[in-house]
């Protein structure tokens, strides 16, 4: 049994030992350096660009502006929930006429070297007619551009059940606005790309691909005007993805359109005062929420209004943060009726995009704030106000009548209260609320929170993979999908280990390869273990079969009569009479093929297919001390429930788990993209953009459980990338307030320092 | 964030280093750690034509301790201060206890206590010590050397008394006796920022009273300060709660800090009573 175990990380050797390959790390002889000049203003018209200067600079090759760009060239479309209303605000490569925010990319110089580039784009002149700007997504919409178009892309509306009902007879009404600030996935690795033409196939290669290789394939391939197999991208190691690194953004077509145009290798390496203001923010929400609730602490029905802030244009998600959001805001309570209207609203503000547990930070945080206040009002427990709602395990699969990424909502499996209890038992909750009652009697600022959730995971449609024994019995897995470091070498290892007998750290595995497997889906939505995993379970009990079919003629047996142990098939009872999974193999070459009757090598290609996610769940459960003199909070427990239906590794899970927290933590008290009344952003650097660091991070107990394995797949897996998030915007804020007094203090995070001082100063 | 180019002259010795300081004024910088210099021309906020790296100068770092006051080189590290072992008596302590504050572990290994005090960031937690001990900077240049007193040198933000051909060659600090209680508090975001308020004390006690006080405070002006509210509060009274609490009291009530993102002014102005309070206490106990 390899499935389960705790085996070390595959992917570890080479990062621990200095050997990893990141974007930076790659170049080619004879490359070149781009470094993009950006508008320093947030909204303006670009009267004219002067560029002399700059190509006149020792080292310089070429400043490249729109005006250079093939006519009509095309804009990034979105990648998923993509929407005709959002033709009008896709973003251009290189700014046209205006620039909507401070970052936007207006040209590219090209040198030799990368100090050459900086220095020359300094020279580079862009003037521009400044106009006003919006900085507030809940102003009336007003105007976009000169077409007619106004800042509200779009209006998101979702409903089931008689909401109006449930409020006109609703023994109890709670309406809340609550806003989850800006901020983002912030990964160690930069963005960066090198782009370059194979002289003798003119095929454009780009390497440093990551998160969705394949997707990113097609569109550059369409965007240039390439043929499909002209274009190859190559992900190496990435240094953490989050949803925000690995899209398609504006720098990645104009290095790949630059080196085809100059014929020469460009590199382009992001730097982080650039990653801070031009990479994908994410979150950026309010919501106005309201509830209809029986005395007793049961939700009839949530009406939500939330307002987006999708930055200055529709970028490669379309719409997916603000749809995750509205339709997986109920989470895992029952709420019978049900209604959302999400505004999504442009500012003059970096483009928003995904980022790890997208949409359920954000509904997990105004839900559970919700819950707190009933049970404060009701002066019921909040324990038990959500043990009152949550969807029982009888009632699975659940069906919330609405869709999302094209699949429909129907939680495949959970035991929610079975969750609720284990977390209650674990902290020993009676004694621990006594004992905060008593500190706070006491004159302490103590307090908890819960963060309960549903996630969502392993997207379809689907997923394939090519599996195959070597004649000397190694195994390779070539997988469309892709790593962002999450540890999908070790857990397809070892899924096909547990089929195959063989040592799960010989295998190796392969991802991220366009020209290796021609369909790919990559590395998002908690996806890659449910769809690879799947995909590499069908592939590795074909070859088993096969394996087993071709060893039964080579050793005279019924294939009943053998087994397959270590890698190793023998005759059951006479295990002299044994082969090697690479001496089958080796027999399969395709003169022995033909003698098997069979097709030649030991080799499998599998696709999973599903229409359906699954539903993962969780409970986040923080108790805060809150120094009232500084406003510092400090963490007394931080606990994680999570069950994926079946841990294939569940020290990599445990390492979702914690690192997932880092960043809900880092936006529930830390992590800000604050922006000034002019647009003009305040956090561009690691100074004013405050990241936690493993000094900030409580000691996180998990507690991973597989009480629910998912119907839905031969492993029973759920994805594990995003719970440690999930929850932690809604426990932290839910145990500040707690500790402040009252549920009902906390309604936005981050939250400062300064404002827990002023709450505690002013009471 | 690649700085703009820039020549480099690694100086082999002190005459060498002025000499070539002398020669180009202030198109020249000084580089030791690297540590704030680097960051600033790699946000190209720092632009020096010349990079005049005293690292190889033999005789730097050194710690001298004389008989009543120690001399710290121009090459001393954070990280050799927050060790200990070397400065004795509560100078050392207090040495030890704020330099364990200074940002990180590897900036600590690479930064020296002379380049926090070159660079005078009102925040940093040696530039708080300087001002609380009346340290003497010594300047050295090719007009030859000079003291300049703590009061004097911190001008303003990131500006001190320091000419352009000036090194700093070392920072004298009074020793202080066993009499002497130091204490140290601050507040940051998170571990290894620049404080947002930062309080420093060094109390002497004879006989149950405080016969000499000294309250320095960062991050709350232009210039580290002293508060002589706060000390002209503490000297001559038993140390305890209460008088801690006293001189907190006067420290947050004579300082008028901006407001920033961090929060408002008066924000800061609680923060200052706090650490003053905490510096005091952990400096001498309840009392
Ligand atoms: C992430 C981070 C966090 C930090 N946190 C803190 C903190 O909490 N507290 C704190 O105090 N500091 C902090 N620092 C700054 C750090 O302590 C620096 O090491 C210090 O400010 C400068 O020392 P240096 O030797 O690195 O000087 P350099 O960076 O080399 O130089 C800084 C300036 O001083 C001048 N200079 C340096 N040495 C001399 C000299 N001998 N004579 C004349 N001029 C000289 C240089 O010309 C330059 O202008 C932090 C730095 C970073 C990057």
């Amino acid at each position: 049994m390899v499935i389960g175990q705790r085996v070390k990380r595959l992917e570890d050797y080479p990062l621990l030992t200095g050997r990893g390959g990141f974007a930076a790390d790659q170049s080619r002889t004879g490359q070149l350096h781009a470094r993009f000049v950006r508008s320093q203003v947030a909204h303006g018209r670009i009267s004219g660009i002067e560029t002399d200067q700059a190509r006149a600079r020792p080292g310089v090759v070429a400043v490249l502006t729109a005006a250079d760009l093939p006519p009509s060239f095309p804009k990034i479309a979105p990648r998923q929930v993509g929407f005709d209303e959002m033709v009008p605000y896709l973003q251009s490569v290189l700014a046209c006429d205006r620039v909507r925010y401070v970052g936007e990319p207006i040209a590219v110089v090209i040198a030799t070297d990368a100090y050459e580039a900086e220095d020359a784009a300094e020279d580079v002149f862009v003037h521009i007619e400044e106009l006003t700007v919006v900085v507030d997504p809940r102003v009336e919409p007003s105007a976009w551009d000169d077409l007619g178009h106004d800042t509200e892309v779009m209006l998101i509306n979702e409903a089931y059940g008689e909401v109006d009902e449930a409020f006109s007879t609703a023994e109890c009404v709670v309406e809340l606005e609550l806003s989850v600030g800006r901020h983002s996935g912030v990964p160690m690795e930069t963005r960066g790309t090198l782009a370059w033409t194979d002289p003798m196939t003119g095929t454009l290669h780009v390497g440093g691909a990551a998160k969705v290789p394949h997707y990113n394939r097609n569109a550059l391939a369409s965007m240039l005007g390439l043929d499909r197999d002209r274009v190859q991208l190559h992900e190496i190691h990435v240094g953490g993805g989050f949803g925000i690194r690995g899209e398609l953004y504006p720098e990645d077509v104009v290095v790949a359109w630059a080196a085809l145009r100059l014929g020469r290798p460009v590199k382009w390496i992001e730097d982080r005062q650039e990653h801070l203001i031009a990479a994908n923010h994410s979150r950026d929400q309010v919501h106005v929420i309201k509830a209809a609730v029986g005395l007793d602490g049961v939700i009839h029905a949530i009406d939500d209004e939330f307002w987006q802030d999708q930055g200055a244009y529709v970028r490669t998600h379309g719409a997916t943060v603000p749809t995750l959001t509205a339709t997986l805001l109920p989470g895992p309570y029952r709420v019978p009726a049900y209604r959302v209207r999400g505004h999504i609203r442009l500012t003059n503000k970096t483009p928003a995009g995904t980022y790890r547990a997208p949409g359920r930070y954000e509904g997990s945080f105004v839900r559970e704030r919700l819950v707190d206040v009933i049970a404060e009002r009701l002066d019921l427990d909040p324990a038990e106000v959500r043990r009152r709602n949550l969807i029982g395990h009888e009632e699975m699969p659940y069906l919330r009548p609405m869709s999302v990424l094209g699949s429909k909502i129907e939680y495949d499996s959970g035991q929610y209260v079975r969750m609720l209890d284990r977390v209650l038992d674990h902290v020993d909750y009676p004694t621990l609320r006594a004992d905060v009652a008593q500190r706070r009697a006491d004159g302490e600022h103590v307090g908890f929170g819960f963060g309960f959730f549903v996630e969502k995971s392993g997207l379809g449609p689907y997923e394939g993979v090519r599996a195959s024994v070597d004649p000397d019995g190694a195994l390779r897995i070539v997988t469309g999908a892709a790593s962002v470091g999450q540890g999908v070498e070790t857990t397809i290892a070892q899924i096909a280990s547990e089929v195959l007998g063989i040592d799960y750290a010989s295998i190796r595995v392969s991802h991220g390869q366009t020209d290796e497997l021609p369909y790919g889906f990559g590395a998002f939505a908690s996806r890659v273990t449910v769809m690879t995993g799947s995909a590499t379970h069908l592939a590795a009990t074909e070859i088993r079969e096969k394996a087993l079919e071709i060893a039964a003629q080579m050793l005279e047996a019924s294939p009943e009569d053998l087994e397959l142990v270590d890698g190793r098939i023998s005759v059951r009872g006479t295990p002299a009479r044994s082969l090697t999974l690479g001496q089958v193999a080796a027999d399969l070459d395709p003169s022995g093929a033909r003698r098997h009757g069979t097709t030649p090598s030991l080799s499998a290609e599998s696709w999973f297919h599903t229409d359906h996610m699954t539903y993962p769940y969780g409970l986040h459960f923080a108790v805060v001390h809150l120094d009232p003199e500084t406003g510092h909070v400090a963490f007394e427990r931080y606990v994680i429930a999570y069950d994926v239906g079946r841990a294939i590794n569940p020290t990599l899970i445990e390492g979702q788990i914690v690192g997932g927290l880092a960043q809900g933590l880092g936006g529930a008290l830390y992590e800000q993209f604050v922006y000034d009344d002019l647009a003009q952003p305040q956090a561009t650097s690691f100074i004013d953009y405050l990241m936690p660091t493993l000094m900030e991070m409580p000691e996180v107990e998990v507690l991973l459980s597989e009480d629910a394995p998912s119907p839905l797949n031969p492993l029973g897996v759920k994805g594990a990338g995003e719970g440690g998030t999930t929850g932690a915007g809604a426990a932290i804020a839910g145990a500040i307030s707690d500790a402040l007094g009252s549920a009902e203090i906390i309604h936005s995070i981050p939250v400062a320092p300064a404002t827990i001082w002023a709450t505690l100063n002013d009471a | 964030m690649k700085p703009a180019s820039f020549d480099y002259v690694s100086a082999s010795s002190i005459d060498q280093a002025v000499s070539v300081l002398s020669e180009l004024g202030d198109e020249a910088k000084v580089i030791a750690g690297g540590q704030s210099l680097v960051a600033m021309m790699n946000f190209r906020l720092a632009r020096p034509a010349t990079l005049v790296d005293i690292n190889r100068v033999p005789g730097l770092d050194v710690i001298d301790v004389g008989a009543d006051s120690v001399a710290v080189g121009a090459l001393v590290r954070h990280r050799r201060l927050e060790l200990g072992g070397e400065v004795p008596g509560p100078l050392g302590d207090l040495l030890a206890e704020a330099g364990h504050h200074v940002g990180h572990l590897p900036i600590r290994t690479r930064g020296t206590f002379c380049g926090s005090i070159a660079h005078a960031d009102p925040a940093s937690e040696w530039c708080v010590l300087a001002a609380l001990l009346d340290a003497r900077m010594e300047a050295t240049s090719t007009r030859g050397t000079r003291l300049i007193p703590a009061e004097e040198f911190f001008v303003t933000v990131f500006t001190t008394a320091l000419e352009p051909d000036e090194i700093l060659t070392a920072v004298h600090l009074p020793l202080l006796s066993e009499n002497h209680h130091v204490g140290f508090a601050e507040f940051s975001r998170r571990a290894g920022d620049f404080a947002i308020v930062m309080a420093m004390t060094a109390i002497e006690v004879a006989d149950g009273r405080i016969t000499d006080a000294r309250v320095a405070l960062g991050g709350v002006a232009a210039q580290p300060t002293r508060s002589s509210a706060a000390e002209a509060v503490l000297v001559g009274r038993a140390p305890g709660a209460e008088t801690f609490a006293d001189a907190a009291s006067a420290a947050a009530e004579n300082v008028t800090p901006h407001g920033d993102v961090h929060g408002p002014a008066e924000y800061r102005v609680d923060l200052v009573r706090a650490m003053v309070r905490r510096s005091l206490t952990r400096a001498l106990g309840e009392g």
